[in-house]
Parts: C-alpha cells; sequence; structure tokens
C-alpha cells in the first residue's frame, strides 16, 4: 500500500479536523479527497505529507510510520520529499524565493543534485508549464494563475512519484483550470499516483479513479467517481451539491441539485 | 470636489495602505539594489561579509571619535561607489540609528559630570559620551545596510553558513524576512477590504478600534500564513540549511577587496586604540 491510515484523528487547537479515519491507497492510484469546506481534506494532505502528524492513530507510507521521529531522520526524509510532492491550495505559501528560477530550483538544491542536473532539470519544467519567460520575475508579485503554474513546477521539478494536490484549480479562470487539469492528468501517465483534495466535481473523472468523501473529519462513503457522483443523496448531504433554483423564460420556477463545477 | 472626497484624501485608511505599500516597496528594493552593477555587488559575499563586519568590529573597539566619523565616511563613500543614493542611506539607516542611539544617549549629556559646555546644562562628557554611541549606531547601521543592499538575501545567509552561524540563527533570519512580507501583503488586502466598506470618514476612536483590532486579526493571520510558508519549505525537503544554485568563487578583484578590508580594518583598530 502506497499510504494507509488507522484510526487517525488530529486536531487544531481543540477542533477536530480528522477524526478516527481509516483508508488505504494503492500504489498508482489516482485518488480524488473529495468534500465541502471543512471536511478535513487539506488536513489529510498534509497528514500524508508527513508535515504534520496524528495525536491519536497510525499513518503509514509503504509500509513505514510517518512519525516526527522518522521524519527527522534524513536517511528517511529525503527520499520521502523526493518521492511524494505537495501543491498547497494558497500559492504564495508556497513561493519564498527571490525569483522564480530560484523558487523551481529550491526542491532540487535542498535535495542536493548536481548543480547541471538543477540547471537543465529546472529550464526543462518551466518550459513545460511555459513560464520560461517568468524566470527572472519575483514570485509573490505574479498572477494568480501565473504563481499556480509556478508552485506546480516547483513541485513537479523533482518528478514526484506520488502528488498531493489541494485544489489544484482554486482561484484559476476556466483556460488555466483546463490547462491544469490536462497538465495532471497527463503528467499523471500510469505509474504515478495523484492525490487530490477538492470540492469540484466538474473533472473529476479525469483526474480520479478512486474517491473517499469526507465530512467533517470522518470517511462517510468511498468508490469510483461514477458511483460517488450518481449518490445525489450523499452529495446533498455533503454539501458537495447544492438545490439551484432558477426561472424559465415561460415564468416556470425550477429546482435542482447542482454539481459545482460540472461541464 | 465633494467634501467627503476631500476628507477622506489622506485620511486613516489612505494613509495606512500608502504606507504598507511604501513598505513592501522598500522591503522588495534590497533586491533590486543587489542586482546592480557596483563596487561592492561585484564582491564575493563571503569577503563582503567578514570585511564589512570586520569594520563593525572596529567601530566597537574605537576609543576615538574621529576613528568611528573616518569608517562612517569610508562607508558613505562605499555606498556611492556601489550605486546606493545618500538619500537612501540617510532615511533608512541614519534617522532610525539617530533615533534609538539618541534616546539611550540624551540623558548621558545631562547626567554625566564634567565641564559645562558654553554654559549649556550638558557637559563636555556627556556630548562625548553620547557622541560615540550615536556615532557608533550610525556606522555599524550604515555598513550593515550596505550589505544588505549590495547583496541578495540568500547570498548574505549562505555567507553566514560559511561563517558556521547556527542554522537555527540563519533559518530565523530568513524566514523573518519572508513573513515580513507576508504580513505586509495581508495588511495590505485587509485595509484595502476595509476601505472598499467605508463611505464616511472615520472618527478618531473608530481609526483606533480599527488600529487594534487590525493588529490582532493581522498577529493572527500572518502567524497562520507564516506557518504555512515553513510547512511548504519542509515539503519540499528544507532542513534548515541554506544551498544556493551559484557557486561562491573568489577572483582576483575578490581578494584585493580582501586585503583592503583586512587593511582598513586593522588600521582603524590601530588607530581608534
Amino acid at each position: 500500500m502506497l499510504f494507509e491510515l488507522e484510526h487517525l484523528t488530529y486536531q487544531y487547537e481543540g477542533v477536530t479536523a480528522v477524526d478516527d479515519l481509516s483508508l488505504a491507497i494503492p500504489e498508482g492510484s489516482r485518488v480524488a479527497l473529495l468534500g465541502a469546506n471543512g471536511s478535513g481534506k487539506s488536513t489529510l494532505l498534509r497528514l500524508f505529507d508527513g508535515l504534520i502528524f496524528g495525536q491519536g492513530g497510525v499513518a503509514w507510507f509503504r509500509g513505514q510510520e510517518l512519525s516526527e521521529e522518522h521524519l527527522g531522520d534524513d536517511a528517511f526524509a529525503l527520499p520521502f520529499r523526493r518521492t511524494v510532492g505537495i501543491v498547497f491550495q494558497n500559492p504564495d505559501v508556497q513561493l519564498f524565493n527571490p525569483t522564480v528560477f530560484d523558487e523551481v530550483a529550491f526542491g532540487p538544491l535542498q535535495m542536493c543534485w548536481p548543480k547541471i542536473e538543477i540547471r537543465e532539470r529546472t529550464a526543462e519544467i518551466l518550459e513545460r508549464l511555459r513560464i520560461s519567460h517568468l524566470k527572472d520575475r519575483v514570485p509573490h508579485r505574479l498572477s494568480g494563475g501565473e504563481k499556480k503554474r509556478v508552485a506546480l513546477a516547483s513541485v513537479l521539478v523533482l518528478d514526484p512519484a506520488v502528488l498531493l494536490l489541494d485544489e489544484p484549480t482554486a482561484s484559476l479562470d476556466p483556460r488555466s483550470q483546463s490547462e491544469v487539469i490536462d497538465l495532471l492528468v497527463e503528467w499523471g501517465g500510469g505509474a504515478k499516483a495523484v492525490i487530490t483534495a477538492t470540492h469540484d466535481l466538474g473533472d473529476l473523472e479525469d483526474i480520479a479513479d478512486r474517491c473517499f468523501v469526507l465530512d467533517r473529519g470522518r470517511l462517510v462513503a468511498e468508490g469510483s467517481p461514477d458511483e460517488i457522483l450518481k449518490d445525489r443523496e450523499l452529495l446533498q448531504r455533503t454539501n458537495l451539491v447544492h438545490q439551484h433554483r432558477h426561472r424559465h423564460p415561460t415564468g416556470e420556477l425550477h429546482s435542482h441539485p447542482h454539481v459545482h463545477g460540472a461541464k | 470636489m465633494s467634501d467627503i472626497h476631500a476628507r477622506r484624501r489622506g485620511g486613516f485608511l489612505e494613509n495606512t495602505l500608502e504606507g504598507l505599500r511604501l513598505a513592501m516597496e522598500r522591503a522588495l528594493y534590497a533586491e533590486t539594489s543587489a542586482s546592480r552593477s557596483g563596487l561592492l555587488q561585484g564582491v564575493d559575499p563571503r569577503v563582503k561579509t567578514a570585511g564589512l563586519l570586520a569594520l563593525v568590529i572596529s567601530v566597537a573597539l574605537a576609543a576615538r571619535l574621529w576613528t568611528i566619523a573616518a569608517v562612517l565616511l569610508l562607508a558613505v563613500a562605499l555606498a556611492l561607489l556601489s550605486a546606493i543614493p545618500l538619500r537612501l542611506v540617510a532615511s533608512r539607516a541614519w534617522m532610525g540609528a539617530l533615533f534609538f542611539s539618541g534616546m539611550i544617549a540624551a540623558p548621558a549629556l545631562f547626567l554625566t559630570p564634567g565641564t559645562s559646555l558654553y554654559g549649556l546644562p550638558i557637559t563636555l562628557q556627556g556630548a562625548r559620551t553620547a557622541g560615540f554611541l550615536v556615532l557608533r549606531a550610525e556606522a555599524a547601521a550604515t555598513l550593515m545596510l550596505l550589505l544588505v543592499y549590495t547583496t541578495p538575501w540568500a547570498h548574505v545567509l549562505k555567507a553566514l553558513r560559511i561563517f558556521r552561524v547556527p542554522v537555527v540563527f540563519v533559518v530565523i533570519l530568513g524566514m523573518t524576512c519572508r513573513y515580513i512580507l507576508v504580513m505586509l501583503e495581508t495588511a495590505h488586502e485587509m485595509f484595502e477590504s476595509r476601505k472598499s466598506r467605508t463611505v464616511n470618514a472615520m472618527t478618531a476612536a473608530e481609526q483606533r478600534r480599527l488600529a487594534v483590532s487590525g493588529s490582532g486579526v493581522l498577529l493572527g493571520k500572518t502567524m497562520q500564513l507564516s506557518g504555512e510558508v515553513y510547512l511548504a519549505m519542509q515539503a519540499r525537503g528544507f532542513r534548515g540549511e541554506v544551498f544556493l544554485l551559484e557557486d561562491f568563487r573568489m577572483k582576483r578583484t575578490d581578494w584585493f577587496a580582501l586585503a583592503g578590508f583586512a587593511v582598513a580594518a586593522s588600521l582603524f583598530i590601530w588607530a581608534g586604540r
């Protein structure tokens, strides 16, 4: 198994974000973590990435416990960070270097790659994400879409086998959203695992072949995108769809469940 | 122009926003200034860090006012040769150093026993003591400003690590720089949002309330965001060590600069005994 959680619990200052959660994610899976705001998706991604640690239960990565002690040991931490990459919802938190080129090169530098390789790989990923022209710009002065691309590039440059994405298309314009999804679908290939936290159901079938639905930190459903999308009662109960009301030109008032982000 | 607009111009929110915008520009200015061509910009960061610190030490050890003044003059000359405008040095180093060291030094003017100066209630010995304190602060602040404005921040941090400054200290310095920007950006957004919802001019009491509540919210937001920045750094393998793409390589000019700094610092230490 790639990730395994056993009765994992995490609380922020007394508020339970992940509640007695158990799940397993096989190698090479494309998984969507679905849930409304505050359902615990982002916290779960951070637990997967070993950035925070549960107060109860255990998290495993390829059979090794994700604990503070293990992550404090370079022998485990460096290969783990090389293998698992996370893209945060807010790109601003991921941009802290003086130029875009430095930002993208930051991860490989921490991994102590040869500098020639870092330069080549950085230039290549900037080209692939079509942001080469931004390489000398200050990252936190870019537009929202550009920031997101730089944040993605800064993680993809390490070519991680596991990619954790927190609302990857949030606050992007429709064209950028579509480009990001295309990129992720193309990048994921077959051998890589992509775990996406989202409440946007529009691209679900493109980005996932397995879904976990969270509600207030608890796992409430699991299934294929098709199974989840067909379960309207579940989607309404977990606030993933809402009752959309509109008036037809005939004057008739009509209401139906609305899937957020549906194409 | 309407009365409301006339009153709102230069109001609390506008002044705060303008102040925050200027602060952000200042925070970003150092990187621009470091990439210009100038005397110190061309010197290896290790040489610059060691050389300017050696001059600060010579200032701290000096027992004669003229040697401190000479170091300050040298710093001014270096600033001019490094394309750093004196106006900028005055506003960002001299004013602050004068204010803080002046506050500390002022009582010495009146309290130090000695000969009265021109019949005023201050003494010659007091003026000398205060002069030492203020000049030392001015010279040290100018030298450190030269380092920061002629060296990319990441290079300063790497140079500090080369000099075996503890990882924790370097990490805190590095994060502080990013957090200041995060805080300024957050504050700017907060006040812009408030401005968009404000129609009439604010009363003094409202301004005070906004300043107090804004500070509290800002602190909370900044702490949360800066915590996330640190997590994002960790996620990409950051363990406290500073790595750079550029390797520091000593050129012939760097050896000359090193020798120049060594000679100057030694001379000032010897002359200032």
